[in-house]
C-alpha cells in the first residue's frame, strides 16, 4: 500500500516537471513504558509516518517531507519540492543511481519479530520492572532509580522511484534499559545498562540487565581525580565502539567531497595499526543494523572499511561516490533533509588477546568505560574527551577515576593500537572488543 | 493566525469539540490532561562549492494526550490529527494513568501573558527565498574573498514556524505561533597540507532581515574565516589543572552543564541530581548570580509559553552563590509542592514535556574583562565553545573549547587546538573569582539535547575567572 502510494506521489513530481525523483515512507508503530521505583511512570504509544520526496528538475534537487498523508498535502509536498528544485543551482553529478543497479530480489534478513509484539501493555511493564528489582536487588548501595524502560517498535520503510522501482521491509525492535542510581559517603554515582535487539527472546534477561547497571554504578563509587600523565589507556568495549564510529563519520562521503575529513586521499593508505580491521556488514541475519537496500535502493553489502591497518573503502552514496569519482558503496541512509550516508552493523573485528589480558599488560594506565562531550575534530583528528572508568596499577585495576580527560589525535591513536581483545559481543549497530592505545593524555590534577 | 482557529478551520477541531474529548474520557479520573496539537513547518537551504545545492521543506503535524495521576504519565501521539484519533489516545493515555488514585487537585488556570515576544510581519518561513538563496551566495563569495586560505564554505540557513494549541481537562485553552531561524557558516581552511575548520552563526525569533540588519551575515562570516584561519597555527592544549578565564557570550555553555541540567525538577523531584536538597545552600561564589528566563523577546530560547501553557518568567536559579530555585514542568511544580515555573518544554508533539532551560546566563559584575585577564599568571583564555555535555548525578560536566588562547603574565598568547574542559558541576561556580561587568548573550545558535528530545535554547556569560579547571590538551 505503501508503495502505491510513493508511486503515485512520483508519478504526479513528473507531471509537475521532476525528470526523476524517488521517495521513502516510513511508517512506525512503537509503545515505551519507563518503571520507576516500581511504580509505572510514564507510558507512550507513538504512531508515526513520514513521506520524503527527492526530485531532481534538470540537474538541480530539492527534497521535501511530511507527516501528513492526505491528497492535499501530498499535493503541496509536490509542489515545495519541485518550486524549490527550479531555484537551487544545477549540478551535473546530481540524480538517481542507474536503474539497472537497483536491488531485485529483496533477500529475508529475518528482521521481523512478528510475536514478540504480541504483548499486552502490563507484560511489557512487568520487563522493566523486573530489570529495575533487579538492579535496586545487588547492594544496599543501590539508593535510587532513574527507572528502567522497556521499547518495542515495528516499523515499515518502502523506497521507490520515478522509473517505477519500488521495495519494502519491515524490522522490529525490542530494547530494555535500567538506570539505578549508588551512593554512599554522600556521593552520588549512576549508570546505564541496556539490551536491544530485532527479536524479543533474544534480548538479554531483565535480570542481566539491571544488575549489570548495579555493578557499572557501585563500580564508580568512591571514583577520584588523577595526575596529569601520558599513559596507555584500555577502552572497554562500549567506548572502542565509538572510535570505531568515528573513523566511519570520517570515511563517509559527505565529510569527504567537503574536505572535512581526517582520512582525505587515504584511500589504499595505511591509516591505524595492523590489528585494526573494521566491518560493515548489513546483511547479517536478525542484526540490529542490518537492512536489505539502502536509501537509494541499492541493496546492501558487507565491506570492509579498514583491513589489517589500511583503509580498504570509504561509506559513500550515490552522489559523494560521484563526486569523488567512485561508486557508491550503498551506504545511503534517508535524513530529514535528502540523503545522508549511514553504517549498517559496523564493527572492529577482535583480537587474540582476553580483556583481561590487557589490562594485565599495563603497569600504569586507564582503563575507560564512559566518555562524555563532543571533542572530537574530524577535519583533523584532534580528540579530548572527558572519561570516566578505574586506574590500572600493575595490571590490575586499582581505583575508580573521575572528571579526567583523554587527549590525543585519532591517527595517532588508531596507529597505536597494541592490542584488540577477543571479547567482540554485537549487541548494538556499532560494536567493539576491548582496545589498547599504547599511550595518550590523560588530564587531571 | 489565532492557533484556536488554524486547528479548527484545518482539522475541525474546534474548543469545544476537544473539551468534549477530554471530558468524556479524562475529567475527574485523573490530576491532569490536556490535548497539545502541533504543526510545523522547517525549511532548509545548503550551500556548499559555492551554490545552493540542497533545499528541503518539513511539515509535520500531529496530537498528544496526557493524562497524569500522580507520578504516572499515560501519554499518545499520532500524527493524524482527527477526532477519533484523539479520543483513541485519550484512552490509552488514561489506562495507564488510571490506575493510581487520582489526588483530586486540577491544574489551575496559569495567568496569560500579555505580551508576544516575537510578533514578526513577515516570519522567516515566509520571508522571500530568492532573497535567501541571495544570502547564501554572498556569504560563500565574502568567505572566500576574506582569505586565499579558505577552501570550503557551507552555509545553511534554516527556518521554522511552528503553530501549536493545547487544551486542559480543567477547561483553559492556551495557544502559540513560533517563529526560529538561524544561519550558520562553516569554513575550511588550507594551508600546507594542514586543514582546519571554522564555524560561526547566529539567529532567534526574528524576521530574515535580521541577518541583514547591520551586516550581521558579513560579521558571522568573518568571525568564521577568522576562526578557521587561526587555528592552522595552534598549538597543541596545554594539559592539567589551571586558571581559565572564560570569555562572554556562548561560553555560558558553562552554566547551562554545570549547573542548568541539575536544576531541572524532574531530576530534583527523583532526588538523582547533584544539586537534589540543596536549596538554600552555597553553591556558588557570592559573586555568581544565575538566572533562566524565556521572556527576553525574539531570543532562541524564548517562550511566550512553555508546551504546557504556562507563562515563561525570569526565574533566579542561584542569587549571590545561595541555590534559590529549580526549573519546574507541571507534573513536577504539582509532586514537588512548588510552582511551575514556564519551564515545561518538549521537542515535539511526539513526546511528553519535562522541565528544561530556555535563555540561561550569569548576571554581570564589576570587574573590566581586560583586568581579569590581566590578573592571571598561567592560564586558558576560552572564547568559544562546541557542544558540552553533564552527568547530572554525579555533576561531572565537559565542554569543548573551540576557540582558546594561552594566557601568560596577564597576556593572551599563542592560540591554542580544541581541548576540553572537566569539572565538577556542584565546585566549579565555587571557585569564580572575578565577573566581568560585559555580559552579553549568545547569538542564537544552542540546541539541548535531553533525554532524546532536542529544543533550541540561549546562554550568556560575562567575562568569568575560574581558578582551577581541568583542561583536556595533549601538552604535558
Amino acid at each position: 500500500m505503501g508503495a502505491d502510494l510513493l508511486l503515485d506521489v512520483l508519478k504526479r513530481a513528473g507531471a509537475k516537471g521532476a525528470r526523476e525523483a524517488d521517495g521513502y515512507l516510513v511508517e512506525e508503530r512503537s509503545f515505551s513504558a519507563v518503571v520507576r521505583l516500581g511504580q509505572v511512570e510514564t507510558v507512550t504509544h507513538s504512531q508515526d509516518q513520514r513521506l520524503s520526496l527527492r526530485v531532481f528538475v534538470g540537474r538541480a534537487t530539492a527534497a521535501a517531507s511530511t507527516s501528513d498523508l492526505s491528497r492535499e498535502s501530498l499535493e503541496r509536498l509536490i509542489d515545495d519540492a519541485t518550486s524549490l528544485a527550479r531555484v537551487t543551482a544545477e549540478d551535473p553529478l546530481a540524480g538517481l543511481p542507474d536503474p539497472a543497479t537497483l536491488i531485485g530480489t529483496v533477500p529475508d534478513l529475518d528482521l521481523v519479530d512478528r510475536r514478540g509484539h504480541d504483548q499486552t501493555p502490563e507484560e511489557k511493564i512487568a520487563i522493566a520492572r523486573r530489570a529495575e528489582e533487579a538492579a535496586l536487588a545487588v547492594d544496599p548501595r543501590i539508593t535510587n532509580s532513574e527507572g528502567a524502560e522497556f521499547v518495542d517498535r515495528r516499523s515499515t520503510y518502502t523506497y521507490a522511484t520515478s522509473h517505477g522501482f519500488s521495495a519494502s521491509y519491515e524490522a522490529s525492535t525490542f530494547a530494555l534499559t535500567a538506570t539505578p542510581v549508588a551512593s554512599a559517603n554522600g556521593e552520588m554515582q549512576r549508570d546505564t545498562w541496556y539490551s536491544t535487539a530485532r527479536k524479543r527472546a533474544r534480548l538479554d534477561s531483565p535480570d542481566e540487565v539491571g544488575r549489570t547497571a548495579a555493578h557499572r554504578a557501585l563500580r564508580r563509587l568512591g571514583a577520584r581525580q588523577v595526575k596529569t600523565a601520558e599513559v596507555p589507556v584500555v577502552f572497554d568495549p562500549e567506548t572502542a565502539a565509538s572510535l570505531v564510529g568515528a573513523v566511519a563519520s570520517a570515511a563517509s562521503g559527505p565529510a569527504l567531497y567537503r574536505g572535512s575529513s581526517f582520512l582525505l586521499n587515504r584511500l589504499g593508505q595505511r591509516v591505524a595499526s595492523p590489528m585494526v580491521t573494521i566491518v560493515d556488514d548489513g546483511t547479517r541475519p536478525g542484526g540490529l543494523g542490518s537492512k536489505p537496500f539502502d536509501g537509494e535502493g541499492l541493496s546492501v553489502e558487507r565491506r570492509t572499511v579498514v583491513g589489517a591497518g589500511t583503509l580498504d573503502s570509504y561509506l559513500l552514496d550515490t552522489y559523494s561516490a560521484r563526486k569523488l569519482g567512485l561508486a557508491s558503496t550503498h551506504h545511503a541512509s534517508r535524513t530529514g533533509s535528502g540523503v545522508g550516508v549511514a553504517t549498517t552493523n559496523l564493527a572492529l573485528r577482535p583480537g587474540d588477546a582476553s580483556p583481561a589480558e590487557l589490562i594485565r599488560s599495563v603497569r600504569s594506565g586507564f582503563y575507560v568505560t564512559e566518555l562524555i562531550g563532543f571533542g572530537v575534530s574530524f577535519v583533523t583528528g584532534d580528540y579530548s574527551r572527558g572519561a570516566v572508568g578505574s586506574w590500572i596499577e600493575n595490571g590490575e585495576l586499582a581505583y575508580p577515576v573521575e572528571e579526567v580527560t583523554i587527549a590525543g589525535n585519532l591517527l595517532e591513536m588508531l596507529d597505536r593500537v597494541d592490542g584488540v581483545g577477543n571479547d567482540l559481543v554485537l549487541r548494538d549497530v556499532t560494536s567493539s572488543p576491548t582496545v589498547k592505545v599504547a599511550r595518550m593524555v590523560v588530564a587531571g590534577h | 493566525m489565532l492557533p484556536e482557529r488554524f486547528f479548527s478551520d484545518r482539522f475541525a477541531l474546534s474548543p469545544s469539540l476537544l473539551d468534549r474529548v477530554l471530558g468524556t474520557a479524562l475529567r475527574g479520573r485523573v490530576d491532569d490532561a490536556d490535548i497539545y496539537l502541533e504543526y510545523r513547518v522547517n525549511e532548509e537551504l545548503l550551500l556548499e562549492e559555492g551554490a545552493v545545492k540542497k533545499a528541503s521543506r518539513h511539515v509535520s503535524q500531529g496530537a498528544g494526550v496526557r493524562a497524569q495521576s500522580q507520578t504516572r504519565t499515560g501519554y499518545a501521539h499520532t500524527d493524524e490529527i482527527s477526532l477519533p484519533n484523539l479520543e483513541e489516545a485519550a484512552r490509552s493515555a488514561r489506562a495507564i494513568a488510571d490506575r493510581a488514585a487520582a489526588s483530586g487537585s486540577v491544574a489551575v488556570a496559569p495567568g496569560r501573558p500579555s505580551r508576544d515576544l516575537y510578533a514578526l510581519d513577515v516570519p522567516p518561513i515566509a520571508a522571500d527565498l530568492t532573497a535567501k538563496l541571495d544570502l547564501l551566495r554572498r556569504v560563500d563569495a565574502e568567505a572566500r574573498a576574506a582569505d586565499p586560505r579558505v577552501s570550503q564554505v557551507i552555509a545553511t540557513l534554516a527556518s521554522e514556524e511552528v503553530i501549536l494549541y493545547i487544551a486542559t481537562a480543567a477547561g483553559w485553552t492556551a495557544g502559540d505561533v513560533r517563529p526560529l531561524t538561524r544561519l550558520n557558516v562553516t569554513v575550511i581552511a588550507e594551508e600546507g597540507g594542514t586543514r582546519e575548520l571554522g564555524t560561526y552563526g547566529g539567529g532567534g525569533r526574528v524576521p530574515f532581515d535580521y541577518f541583514l540588519d547591520a551586516d550581521r551575515w558579513r560579521r558571522f562570516t568573518g568571525e568564521a574565516v577568522r576562526q578557521a584561519v587561526l587555528k592552522l597555527r595552534a598549538v597543541g592544549a596545554p594539559a592539567g589543572t589551571m586558571t581559565v578565564v572564560l570569555g562572554p557570550g556562548w561560553p555560558g555553555i558553562l552554566l547551562h552543564e554545570a549547573v542548568g541540567h541539575g536544576l531541572e525538577g524532574d531530576f530534583n523531584r527523583k532526588g538523582v541530581s547533584a544539586f537534589s536538597g540543596r536549596l538554600g545552600q552555597k553553591v556558588a561564589s557570592e559573586l555568581v548570580s544565575v538566572v533562566d528566563d524565556g521572556t527576553l523577546p525574539n531570543r532562541r530560547g524564548s517562550l511566550n509559553i512553555d508546551d504546557e501553557g504556562t507563562p515563561t518568567g525570569r526565574n533566579v536559579l542561584i542569587e549571590q552563590g545561595v541555590l534559590c530555585g529549580y526549573m519546574q514542568d507541571r507534573l513536577n511544580a504539582r509532586l514537588m509542592g512548588m510552582s511551575a515555573t514556564g519551564n515545561g518544554r518538549r521537542e515535539s508533539f511526539a513526546y511528553p514535556p519535562m522541565p528544561r532551560m530556555t535563555n540561561t546566563f550569569m548576571m554581570a559584575g564589576q570587574d573590566a574583562p581586560e583586568d581579569i585577564i590581566r590578573s592571571v599568571k598561567r592560564g586558558l583564555y576560552a572564547v568559544a565553545f562546541g557542544g558540552g555535555q553533564v552527568d547530572i548525578t554525579s555533576g561531572k560536566f565537559v565542554f569543548s573549547a573551540s576557540e582558546a588562547y594561552l594566557v601568560e603574565d596577564g597576556r593572551i598568547g599563542a592560540p591554542v587546538k580544541g581541548a576540553t574542559l572537566i569539572g565538577s558541576g556542584p565546585e566549579v561556580l565555587t571557585r569564580v573569582s572575578r565577573v566581568g561587568h560585559d555580559l552579553k548573550l549568545d547569538e542564537g545558535i544552542g540546541t539541548c539535547g535531553k533525554d532524546g528530545q532536542s529544543v533550541p535554547v540561549g546562554v550568556g556569560l560575562p567575562t568569568v575567572r575560574i581558578d582551577g579547571v581541568t583542561v583536556g590538551g595533549t601538552q604535558l
